[in-house]
């Protein structure tokens, strides 16, 4: 099993690869297309602007790739900003594109809340989940984040409120998707990343 | 389903150990900060802030180190800072592995360094750090570690560094720190009002009362202590299940 971490130029992809180099999974940072046809699972992080991420997958032609990889039924996980790639469009960016496996548009949390909304919040299941199999209901997961997928967006397992209620959990195929960080939440977000690394055949 | 309130130990590193400071002077050695950020995050801590608070520019590698050993022992958020000046700086931080970084003294001088910082890494990796001193009934922030006085007031000066892109305030009672007096929930409900961002408390931790203070009075979304930790006076457990029995959200499962 080779888990690629899609390395797209900015982040913090060392706590993620440490993360799952602690539950014995073998990672290689992806640059380029070829990496994420060859991986068996795809891990896409991100921290920051939606514009500047989707730029750069774009400028190191890995859009496609992932398109590929969504459609052939690989495992990915995407994690905060990538989580909000995987969506049509974000507010964050208007007229930049994302990887629009979803139809939806990422918004705004809006201003009657905090934002950032930072810290360390419970889930509301909606659906079976595979990524939060063994989880209590009430455990808490770190997020850090200013913008967010409605839950109404069609694959979401778990949401979460604060200003609107937002999709926390999305699995659809092999493809799960977590705008929490599952790398800093604690022994909860492990056993997170070790439901996925289970998936992967 | 409630967002917690973050209880967070501070670690303050000088020559890649933790010190004890009081009111700004005088320092105790109290141990190596990767063993200690590891203690924490097993006991339940939400996040772990470590602070450079050597006054010589040689200490910087020393403090990237520090900040790379200690990132390795955790699995919660880590913020880092303390005598950060530039971007390129910034980014060394949180490339040796911290979530967030911390900015005071240059924000103050230059804050257009907030908005750089933001748009390069995002809102959420940008805390601005006051210190402030109470005066009459405002309170002024003071940068280089307390000591130089800049004349403005703390509230307006958090709003601004908010709008021009900080996704966290910690805010520090000069007054406070190292007394053991309790946190300024006056200070921290003031700034908690005025921005749209979580504050952080900081300053004059000593008992659970305290914390139960700062978070309902103060207002604060998270409270940060570094002695009453380190001296293992209080465990985290204990005082987060003090709290969640007087109606305190916090994270007590792990």
């Amino acid at each position: 099993m080779k888990i690629a971490v899609v390395d797209y130029g900015a982040g913090n992809l060392p706590s993620v690869e440490r993360a799952l180099a602690k539950l014995g999974a073998q990672t290689e940072r992806a640059v380029e297309p070829a990496q994420l046809a060859s991986a068996t699972a795809i891990v896409l992080p991100g921290v920051g602007h939606f514009g500047a991420f989707v730029r750069g997958l774009r400028e190191r032609n890995l859009t496609s790739s992932l398109r590929a990889a969504f459609d052939s039924g690989k495992p990915i996980l995407g994690i905060c900003l990538g989580l909000q790639a995987m969506f049509a469009a974000s507010e964050e960016a208007p007229g930049e594109p994302g990887l629009e496996f979803f139809p939806e548009e990422v918004r705004a949390l809006p201003t009657s809340v905090k934002s950032p909304h930072i810290g360390w919040n419970q889930l509301r299941r909606l659906d079976a989940s595979q990524l939060l199999g063994g989880i209590p209901e009430d455990a808490y997961f770190y997020f850090a984040h200013s913008y967010a997928a409605p839950a109404s967006a069609k694959y979401t397992v778990a949401a979460c409120d604060h200003g609107f209620p937002f999709a926390a959990v999305i699995e659809c195929h092999g493809l799960a998707a977590v705008q929490f960080h599952p790398e800093k939440s604690g022994d909860t977000g492990a056993q997170v990343l070790r439901n996925f690394l289970e998936s992967v055949p | 389903m409630t967002l917690a309130r973050r209880i967070i130990p501070c670690l303050d590193v000088d020559a890649g150990r933790v010190v004890k400071g009081i009111e700004f002077e005088g320092l105790r050695d109290m141990g190596d900060p990767a063993e200690l950020a590891g203690r924490y995050n097993s006991e339940g801590a939400d996040e772990i802030v470590v602070l450079d608070i050597s006054a010589s520019h040689q200490g910087r590698g020393t403090f990237l180190e520090t900040i790379r050993r200690v990132a390795e022992q955790l699995n919660i958020p880590l913020t880092a800072g303390g005598g950060i000046r530039t971007m390129e700086e910034g980014r060394a931080v949180l490339r040796a592995g911290a979530d967030k970084v911390t900015v005071n003294t240059a924000a103050v001088e230059r804050p257009e360094l907030l908005s750089e910082l933001a748009r390069q890494f995002g809102a959420q990796a940008v805390v601005l750090s006051i210190d402030v001193k109470r005066k009459g009934n405002s309170w002024e922030p003071y940068t280089r570690g307390g000591r130089d006085s800049t004349g403005r007031d703390a509230a307006q000066w958090a709003a601004e560094a908010v709008s021009r892109g900080a996704g966290e305030i910690l805010l520090t009672s000069i007054d406070r720190d190292g007394t053991c007096s309790g946190f300024d929930c006056e200070l921290t409900a003031k700034i908690a009002s005025t921005v749209p961002v979580p504050v952080i408390a900081s300053g004059g931790a000593s008992t659970f009362d305290d914390f139960l203070a700062v978070f309902t009075d103060g207002r604060a979304d998270a409270a940060l202590a570094a002695s009453i930790f380190h001296t293992a006076t209080h465990s985290m457990g204990a005082l987060k299940e003090f709290l969640a029995e007087r109606g305190v959200s916090v994270r007590l499962s792990r």
